[in-house]
């Protein structure tokens, strides 16, 4: 009996604990913008440098004036843990908290997985840079201002087959992963149409030997490797790349768009070719006060990789923040619901470039895709030319 | 006194708790936000009191070690999921986009709950036909296995028509799609889940008090000594697998209902063991200790222990809360559980009003005894 | 000469995870011989090796980290035991194998916590990390060193076993754990040493695996533990050589289902193995028959 009192005081202390921890601190002035990112898991990496962005972007500017009152804003982190189990709870803990809009995730999977509690508490969310069409498509609560990987896919392709000059490609992606599976199918139907042929392989989540999947590529003797998946797997697949001794291009979308692909190339005799948003140097004077501000603490230089190399995501998280307090201004309210219906017609020139969305699904027009090389003498990304589809 | 009337008494008790327990979350469901976290917590909570009362069944009652229960959670989400989803959804391209879907028919949410359950049994029945003649650990291994190879099989690109390959499945019909019969009312979802849970762990423990029920624990207390009794043991341990997976299908088609999506990705071995640790905590062999446990856990997990991820509560300057430490007290938690409470919360007693009854004169003679007694030194 | 090279590499690459799944197994089995236990955590000690790699290299030199490394995860290993397994000594057999999981599940969450969920490279090791090639297949030094070490480990283990007195005490102990203690063996203490040997064996994999497959994450104990333990089961559980050849036999089956393109099913073919052989020979390739006592 004393063992179950004993039970029973702990867990009442764990309840109180929670309730004072738990209590929001929210008051008429503040608004608060939830951020649904992944901080462990999969993509974990990358999920931190997106959130960065959006840390940084508060830093920037803390307050907003919104219908002629200024308040404060407050951003609510949760880790959705790059799992769509996991992803539920985490968004309706963000709706708990009383978010008045989301932004997120890194990872199309959890936001299509955590997109159906948004919709029902009514709180638009904005896709940070989940490029999967399957987030927004049919529904009215998902936006986006990154580009879509049927567009991305496209321009891949044609990068392998005109500019590589090859015509067999090898395609790997996760198994389940709405990320690199969406991708890596766009990237076939484009390669095939455009009179290249594929090979195509998926691994099982949890996989660490890329050992077969790099010999099977050799074997089939294909031209690129393309396999856009998270920077976890991306750091192996390069090692066994070089432990290997292959000789074609490794080809990547958006994740790869990150210094963990660069620590893991560098010194290598490996080429790395990727699509992303934004090329580092686009716009200096963000580039040097965004690399001020990580240098500036541990954890954030920590969080960034390491270093103060500025990847796209980070960017395109800083544009979100100010889009996702553009359409507040542009609501006249912190109302979730009038929020909703000033996205639609929200613009903001940001340092990813002008965003606007359409009226069909809410994505981005977005016709240019950024691409870049990594230079594994020094370690860093060199900007090839944009290209712009349509 | 008379034994039959106590009975009658507590059973009197026990309908009058559960209604009262039902018409309290009616009226909060009425009242509330239905958006708050509490509702969320209790409708998961609720679903894996569900499946771990469902595993107690096998682990607990017929003392059967099997770490399959995610594959069958598996079965039931996925052909919930599937049969659920409406056919214009399914010819369309929003959800089967690589495939063609290959199932022309959609059912309502009652008839696909139940088949679910019906499926993740028929596998059951197959998976059992070999692997229950193995004993303990290896039966243990074999069904984590069986489940891994499930998963698998789900995931498998020639399977794509039926189960769209690896990627998720959505717009079928989810909680927020049950209405209340013949009314285009919706109805409250936290409810729906405690009554679908409710009367199929109530047909569980009518099974455990049956016949049926006495010949599981005969077993798990000794097989030779029940076979030598005229037990069939093959055929209670079939039984007692087919009806667990059962429910766990009913339970994994709730949790896809819950979550809105599912994804075959997220039925790991590490849910299993989640689902075991909810019964350990909860006491093996006690129904009423997996129901608690798994409310406790679902809620320290994802709702009470989180403010301990956030870095702004840090005090005294230290730099101790951060994201993962939640992780990190909640395993301590159980390892504390583990090793001092081996038992669980309730053993394997289940809940009584007796016991509260003695409880309660035991507590208030103490206080008695104390306040008459000696002066505290 | 064509098929040799088109095969060659996942041979190859078969042997080696095979050697360290081999390190690994040993660990489970001898756990299992003497405490009828499936170390769930077994898998973690190892990540936590490779962890403990990560976190030492980055400010001692490999020299000093790499004995370092050995001796932290043997403590941990003996930790593990002293502090989870011992109170449960007299609790019923499933109270510790849920301790294991909740062992297993507190390394993960701590080196969840300690790396912040990102993957850690983990450090090359010189001349261990070269690449060679062989046949014409490159590959890197160490997937020819493993099954090298592995066996030249085994022996030493097993005559270890066969011939010291801590080795024969093992021995009495898995045979019969009541009688052992009779004859005045110290139980704990071979129990400890089971541990520590498994550990040190796990490390040493760790070690091979991850240099290797060079990234460290909280889970990646995972899927390779349990295979592992199918490994054990597979090859008969208590039995060494079985424990080796069974991981052996699934390391170079799994690499050769992902050369024919079988990707999906590269981790389902191991567990698929597993329960045709439970079914065949209920106690694994050079399990000893079990009789029940009535």
């Amino acid at each position: 009996m004393k063992k179950a009192l004993a039970l029973v005081l702990a867990l009442t202390m764990i309840f109180a604990l929670a309730a004072c921890g738990g209590s929001s601190k929210s008051d008429a002035n503040t608004v608060t913008i939830g951020v649904f990112e992944p901080a462990s898991g999969d993509n974990g990496a990358g999920g931190k440098q997106e959130t960065l962005g959006v840390q940084y972007a508060n830093s920037v500017q803390p307050t907003v004036e919104i219908g002629g009152k200024t308040y404060n804003v407050v951003v609510k982190y949760v880790d959705n843990e790059s799992s769509n189990d996991k992803a539920p709870s985490a968004a309706a803990e963000l709706v708990n908290a009383g978010c008045s809009i989301v932004l997120g995730s890194y990872g199309s999977g959890v936001s299509i997985a955590g997109g159906p509690t948004f919709e029902a508490a009514g709180i638009p969310a904005v896709g940070i840079t989940c490029t999967n069409p399957q987030v927004t498509e049919g529904n009215t609560y998902y936006f986006r201002i990154c580009f879509l990987d049927p567009f991305q896919g496209t321009v891949l392709a044609n990068y392998a087959y005109n500019e590589l000059g090859v015509t067999k490609a090898y395609c790997l992606n996760k198994l389940g992963d709405d990320y690199s599976g969406g991708l890596v199918k766009y990237f076939i139907d484009a390669f095939e149409g455009l009179g290249g042929e594929c090979v195509h392989e998926e691994f099982p989540d949890g996989n660490s030997d890329f050992t077969s999947y790099v010999a099977n590529a050799k074997a089939a003797d294909c031209g690129v490797f393309f396999s856009p998946v998270s920077t976890e797997a991306a750091q192996l697949i390069i090692d066994q790349v070089v432990a290997q001794g292959a000789s074609f291009p490794l080809l990547a979308g958006d994740t790869w768009d990150s210094n963990v692909i660069l620590q893991a190339a560098k010194g290598k005799d490996v080429q790395v070719t990727v699509t992303t948003f934004y090329p580092e140097g686009a716009d200096a004077s963000f580039d040097s006060s965004i690399k001020a501000w990580i240098n500036g603490n541990s954890t954030n230089l920590a969080n960034n990789g390491g270093d103060d190399t500025v990847a796209a995501v980070t960017a395109m998280g800083y544009d979100a923040y100010f889009f996702a307090l553009a359409a507040m201004q542009k609501a006249g309210s912190t109302e979730p619901a009038k929020v909703m219906d000033a996205l639609w017609s929200t613009e903001i020139n940001g340092v990813t470039g002008p965003i606007a969305l359409d009226q069909t699904n809410g994505d981005a027009i977005r016709n240019t895709a950024f691409v870049k090389q990594a230079d594994t003498a020094t370690g860093t990304w060199i900007a090839l030319d944009p290209v712009t589809v349509g | 006194m008379d034994l039959r009337k106590d009975k009658k008494k507590d059973m009197l008790c026990t309908a009058v708790a559960l209604a009262a327990m039902f018409i309290v979350l009616l009226v909060m469901e009425l009242t509330m936000k239905s958006t708050s976290i509490l509702f969320t917590v209790m409708k998961k909570g609720v679903i894996y009191a569900l499946v771990a009362v469902s595993m107690n069944l096998l682990n607990g009652f017929t003392g059967l070690f099997s770490l399959g229960q995610a594959g069958f959670m598996l079965i039931g989400a996925y052909t919930y999921s599937i049969l659920s989803m409406p056919v214009s959804v399914k010819m369309g391209e929003s959800v089967y986009k690589y495939y063609d879907c290959a199932i022309g028919i959609e059912l309502g949410i009652f008839p696909s709950l139940i088949l679910a359950g019906v499926i993740a049994a028929v596998f059951a029945a197959l998976i059992g036909l070999p692997v229950l003649r193995l004993k303990s650990d290896y039966l243990a291994i074999a069904t984590l296995g069986f489940a891994e190879i499930l998963r698998a099989l789900f995931q498998w690109d020639a399977m794509g028509p039926v189960t769209n390959g690896a990627n998720v499945l959505r717009q079928y019909k989810d909680l927020t799609k049950v209405k209340i019969p013949f009314t285009n009312i919706q109805f409250p979802p936290t409810l729906f889940c405690f009554l679908v849970s409710g009367i199929c762990i109530a047909i569980i423990v009518l099974l455990i008090n049956s016949s049926y029920g006495r010949a599981f624990k005969a077993i798990r207390d000794d097989e030779i000594a029940a076979e030598a009794m005229g037990i069939n043991l093959f055929k209670h341990k079939e039984m007692s697998f087919v009806i667990s997976s059962f429910f766990a299908g009913i339970s994994g088609a709730m949790l896809a209902m819950f979550q809105y999506t599912v994804q075959a990705a997220q039925f790991k071995t590490a849910m299993t063991y989640e689902i075991l640790l909810i019964v350990v905590i909860g006491g093996i062999g006690s129904v009423t200790g997996s129901c608690i446990a798994s409310f406790l856990f679902i809620a320290c997990n994802e709702w009470w222990l989180r403010f301990l991820d956030e870095s702004s509560n840090n005090i005294l300057g230290l730099n101790i809360l951060r994201s993962g430490f939640r992780k990190v007290v909640f395993s301590i938690i159980i390892m504390i559980i583990v090793l001092f409470f081996s038992k669980g919360i309730m053993g394997d007693r289940e809940f009584s009003w007796a016991r509260i009854r003695a409880f309660f004169a035991r507590f208030k003679k103490k206080a008695a005894a104390s306040e008459g007694g000696e002066p505290n030194v | 000469m064509s098929f040799l090279q088109n095969s060659l590499p996942y041979i190859l690459a078969g042997i080696s995870v095979g050697g360290q799944y081999a390190l690994i197994a040993i660990g489970y089995t001898m756990v299992y011989g003497i405490l009828r236990l499936i170390n769930f955590a077994h898998g973690d000690v190892f990540m936590a090796a490779g962890m403990f790699m990560v976190f030492l290299s980055a400010s001692l030199p490999l020299g000093a980290a790499v004995p370092l490394v050995l001796v932290l995860t043997v403590l941990l290993g003996f930790m593990i035991e002293r502090v989870a397994y011992k109170p449960l000594r007299s609790a019923p057999r499933m109270s510790v194998m849920i301790s294991a999981i909740g062992v297993s599940y507190l390394l993960q969450n701590c080196a969840l916590y300690f790396t912040g969920g990102l993957a850690k490279v983990y450090p090359q090791l010189p001349w261990l990390s070269d690449t060679v090639t062989i046949f014409g297949a490159v590959t890197k030094r160490v997937t020819l060193i493993t099954p090298i070490l592995t066996l030249i480990l085994v022996i030493g283990l097993s005559l270890f076993i066969k011939y010291t007195k801590v080795g024969m005490a093992m021995r009495a102990v898995s045979k019969d754990f009541e009688t052992a203690r009779l004859m005045g063996i110290k139980v704990n203490s071979v129990i400890s040493s089971t541990f520590i040997i498994g550990s040190l064996l796990a490390a040493v994999g760790s070690l091979l695996y991850f240099t290797n497959y060079a990234s460290v994450t909280p889970t990646s104990g995972g899927m390779p533990g349990l295979k592992c333990f199918v490994a054990a089961v597979f090859g008969g559980i208590g039995s060494i050589p079985g424990a080796v050849i069974g991981a052996f036999i699934i390391g170079i089956c799994e690499n050769i289902i992902k050369g024919l393109g079988w990707t999906t099913f590269s981790d389902a073919f191991t567990f698929a193995l597993l329960i045709v052989i439970l079914l065949v020979k209920p106690t694994g390739l050079f399990g000893e028959k079990a009789t029940d006592k009535v």
